[in-house]
């Protein structure tokens, strides 16, 4: 294997133009994230000015809502929770995933199809139906949304996992450990894992990019956590009235719709900077 | 007093049809025949037959097919129906009501005193709790003739005849329910009633069509064709419906709040919100007195005074309602305008909240509580996280909990919740709708009882006082006599006095006419050309 340097990952990384826009636009989000406390200092549920005031009206810089609450104070501090769900729920659906397609990858036999069969099962009930579901049964908080989401989302991680470790198992870097005796978990935590981790490095990014559409979806729908303000939150609530105040939906819109295309360049860009071969056969078609 | 004023009305408007037709001519415009009304239902009912389901959606319907003996004005006059005529003795205890000649059912049999007893002393008593509690005061219920039904009550009930509309007490042909189970007589699949339209057509989750009944008792009457009731289960839908012509009506929950702005300024449209004043609905922030520290007055007096009802009414709801000053709403009799809850104040909120010991933490907070918001669409939404910014105010931490209509049921009727929001009607009587949420007697594990479960004896007296006296003047003194007591010591926080948008096209005619609005049974309901 090629040994990966950070300049070497930035050099290819760079090559694809797409993707550094993605970049700076996910830093921006960060950025709008991690700052949301000072830029608009307070509750983002406050009646801060009178309501359905347009963009740009009395201070207001995208309006205000039915109650009068900032528009762009709730963007900003949505922000956090996107992220947050975004970032939280993928780690759960990683280490499930991963840890149960590394298990099937590599053992194979008995526990390979007990495995497959048990993902399969998750497969194939619609992944948003199942989400609704399970925030209906534990009530809506942000904590049962978190969990509803990374249920929905580890079995694709434990498939690519999966075959990823049975492409790998076979290798002679994997025989020669097994000979020299290394036990079978440090063969997978330190031989086979890193071997892994590109794949798994770019669907978890697009992954990100989900969670946050299936947050916004399920607050949309009036299941996300009532105290807690989102971006799916200030559409569903912004959509009644839109042809009464089009700024309290489509600004929350705008907002998830960049972050998603950003995570989903990044992870173009993650793809192309890990697998250069397949950058390549990209750019020559192009 | 009582009899001869009663009496009075019930000879002035002995003949309600051709008043109607005059009011109309009055206006320069005469009914016309003909012509078919589309209107909605939301939701759609799961039966029709009224007293086997007495929701919202199925009295809108059962109202046009069924009739009671009376309806009421907006000041809640009783106003004849299938009663021509009624006496009531000085004691209050005998009430002798005339019936009607010549009203058919609409499988052609003629609606007797017999139909009469059996719908009050069966049917509804059987079916419904509301029914039950007052016709069991009822000692004797008998026909001397055919046409004249005799009701000798155990004590006086000045309230009884308010249980009398059919919404509470619809007339029902005995020979198709009597000697089987109400809930399953095949007659409850097809509703056969005495009122102006009869049932003819119901596609599940498409339409209910009912038709003109010609053998109706009003002669020319009703002057519709048919009415037909969409099923239209998307907000935006219905408000597109009655935008752009397709529905001709829309009523009680149909159209949002928010939408009513926009429909108001339609120059063929008419919104009006009037027609509620027999139920008239006061909704109210519901405090489980069980749950520390609202069982302190100071505390409830607080939150009250930190509550912005015009905000509520005027942003929230757009002006379709108004603040609640009382338990007892204003169009409800025996209101007192001079009993009124404080008024907001944040400032005195925060003083009461200090001297009651409740000292605010570093982030401002003195005590968090729950609230179970109530799922019963955006709008209440939209007022728990109000109410969650008001109660902030004051240094409450208000954590929203979000839950299905289902388990709403289930917590408040179980007493699981610190906080939530309630409304219920008001039947024109405090006895008959208010009563029942502040009396110790009332605390049960049933939703829509006395669930906050405050107890104040001085109360439970006042409201005992108001419902057995048989003389007005005594049931004022006693009702005004509580409403100061619970506007001072708030056991509940009331917020708003609920009206729900009834809108129609300006041909449409007669359409708000009484204290019920589209409850009532349209025989004189016309569509100009």
């Amino acid at each position: 294997m090629p040994a990966f340097t950070v300049k070497d990952f930035w050099r290819r990384y760079r090559r694809n133009k797409g993707a550094v826009v993605g970049l700076v636009v996910l830093l921006l989000v960060m950025l709008m994230a991690a700052t949301a406390p000072w830029l608009f200092p307070g509750s983002p549920w406050d009646m801060a000015s009178a309501p359905f005031l347009p963009p740009g009206e009395m201070g207001m810089l995208l309006g205000t809502d039915s109650l009068g609450r900032d528009v762009a104070a709730g963007i900003a501090h949505g922000a956090r929770i996107s992220l947050l769900v975004g970032a939280v729920s993928t780690a759960a659906a990683l280490l499930v995933g991963v840890t149960l397609g590394a298990i099937a990858g590599y053992l194979g036999g008995f526990a390979d199809d007990a495995i497959m069969r048990f993902t399969e099962f998750f497969q194939t009930i619609p992944s948003f139906v199942l989400a609704i579901l399970l925030v209906a049964i534990f009530t809506p908080s942000i904590g049962s949304v978190v969990f509803a989401i990374a249920v929905v989302s580890w079995p694709p991680v434990a498939r690519v996992v999966r075959a990823e470790f049975l492409s790998l198992r076979g290798r002679e870097f994997v025989q020669a450990a097994e000979v020299l005796g290394k036990s079978r978990v440090s063969i997978v935590l330190t031989d086979i894992l890193p071997n892994a981790l590109s794949p798994i490095v770019v669907l978890s990014s697009l992954m990100v990019a989900t969670a946050i559409l299936l947050e916004s979806a399920l607050s949309f729908l009036g299941l996300g956590d009532p105290n807690l303000m989102t971006w799916g939150f200030l559409i569903g609530s912004g959509r009644s009235v839109i042809r009464l105040a089009w700024w309290m939906s489509v600004f929350p819109g705008i907002a998830i719709f960049l972050t998603v295309l950003a995570l989903n360049l990044v992870g173009e860009g993650l793809s192309d900077a890990l697998n250069p071969r397949l950058a390549r056969q990209r750019g020559g078609a192009a | 007093m009582t009899v001869s004023r009663r009496g009075l009305l019930a000879a002035t408007a002995a003949v309600p049809g051709l008043m109607r037709v005059q009011d109309a001519q009055a206006q320069g415009i005469a009914p016309r025949r003909g012509g078919t009304l589309t209107t909605m239902l939301t939701p759609e009912p799961p039966v029709l037959q009224i007293g086997v389901n007495n929701q919202g959606p199925t009295l809108v319907i059962a109202s046009k097919m069924f009739q009671s003996l009376l309806s009421f004005t907006p000041a809640l006059e009783p106003i004849p129906v299938l009663a021509k005529s009624w006496t009531i003795s000085p004691d209050g205890k005998e009430y002798v009501f005339t019936l009607q000649e010549g009203v058919k059912f609409h499988d052609g049999q003629p609606m007797t005193a017999e139909d009469v007893i059996f719908s009050i002393m069966k049917f509804h008593t059987e079916l419904a709790p509301r029914a039950r509690a007052v016709f069991a005061l009822i000692e004797s219920a008998t026909a001397p003739d055919p046409l004249t039904v005799r009701i000798v009550l155990k004590q006086p009930f000045q309230p009884f005849l308010l249980m009398f509309d059919a919404s509470a007490c619809a007339i029902v042909p005995k020979h198709l329910f009597d000697g089987q189970d109400y809930r399953t007589a095949p007659a409850v699949q097809r509703p056969v009633g005495t009122g102006p339209f009869r049932f003819a057509e119901w596609q599940r989750g498409n339409f209910v069509r009912l038709e003109r009944f010609a053998d109706y008792w009003k002669p020319g009457q009703p002057y519709l064709d048919a009415i037909i009731y969409r099923v239209v289960p998307d907000s935006q839908s219905r408000r597109l419906a009655i935008e752009t012509g397709q529905a001709q009506l829309t009523q009680a929950n149909d159209i949002e709040p928010f939408d009513v702005p926009a429909l108001r300024a339609k120059p063929n449209l008419e919104v009006n919100v009037k027609g509620w004043e027999y139920f008239s609905p006061v909704s109210w922030i519901e405090l489980n007195h069980r749950v520390k520290p609202l069982d302190d007055m100071r505390v409830r007096q607080a939150i009250s005074m930190a509550i912005d009802r015009n905000f509520i009414a005027q942003r929230l709801w757009f002006g379709v309602g108004k603040p609640a000053t009382n338990p007892v709403a204003s169009t409800t009799r025996f209101h007192d305008a001079g009993a009124k809850v404080a008024a907001y104040d944040v400032r005195a909120a925060n003083a009461l909240l200090d001297a009651a010991g409740h000292k605010a933490n570093a982030q401002g907070v003195r005590f968090t509580l729950k609230h179970l918001v109530l799922p019963y669409g955006e709008i209440w939404s939209r007022l728990g996280e109000y109410l969650k910014q008001a109660f902030r105010q004051v240094g409450i931490a208000l954590e929203l909990e979000s839950t299905d209509a289902g388990s709403w049921a289930r917590r408040v009727g179980a007493w699981e919740y610190e906080t939530t929001i309630n409304f219920v009607y008001q039947f024109g009587d405090p006895t008959l709708g208010v009563e029942r949420t502040y009396v110790s007697t009332n605390i049960q594990k049933v939703t829509f009882t006395n669930t906050g479960g405050y107890s104040n004896p001085k109360v439970d007296e006042l409201f005992a006082t108001a419902r057995g006296s048989a003389d007005p003047k005594d049931r004022q003194a006693a009702f005004s006599a509580v409403q100061k007591i619970l506007c001072e010591e708030v056991p509940q926080i009331w917020l708003m006095e609920m009206a729900f948008p009834t809108i129609h096209d300006k041909k449409l005619r007669n359409v708000i006419t009484t204290g019920l609005g589209v409850h009532t049974s349209f025989d004189d309901v016309f569509l100009t050309a």
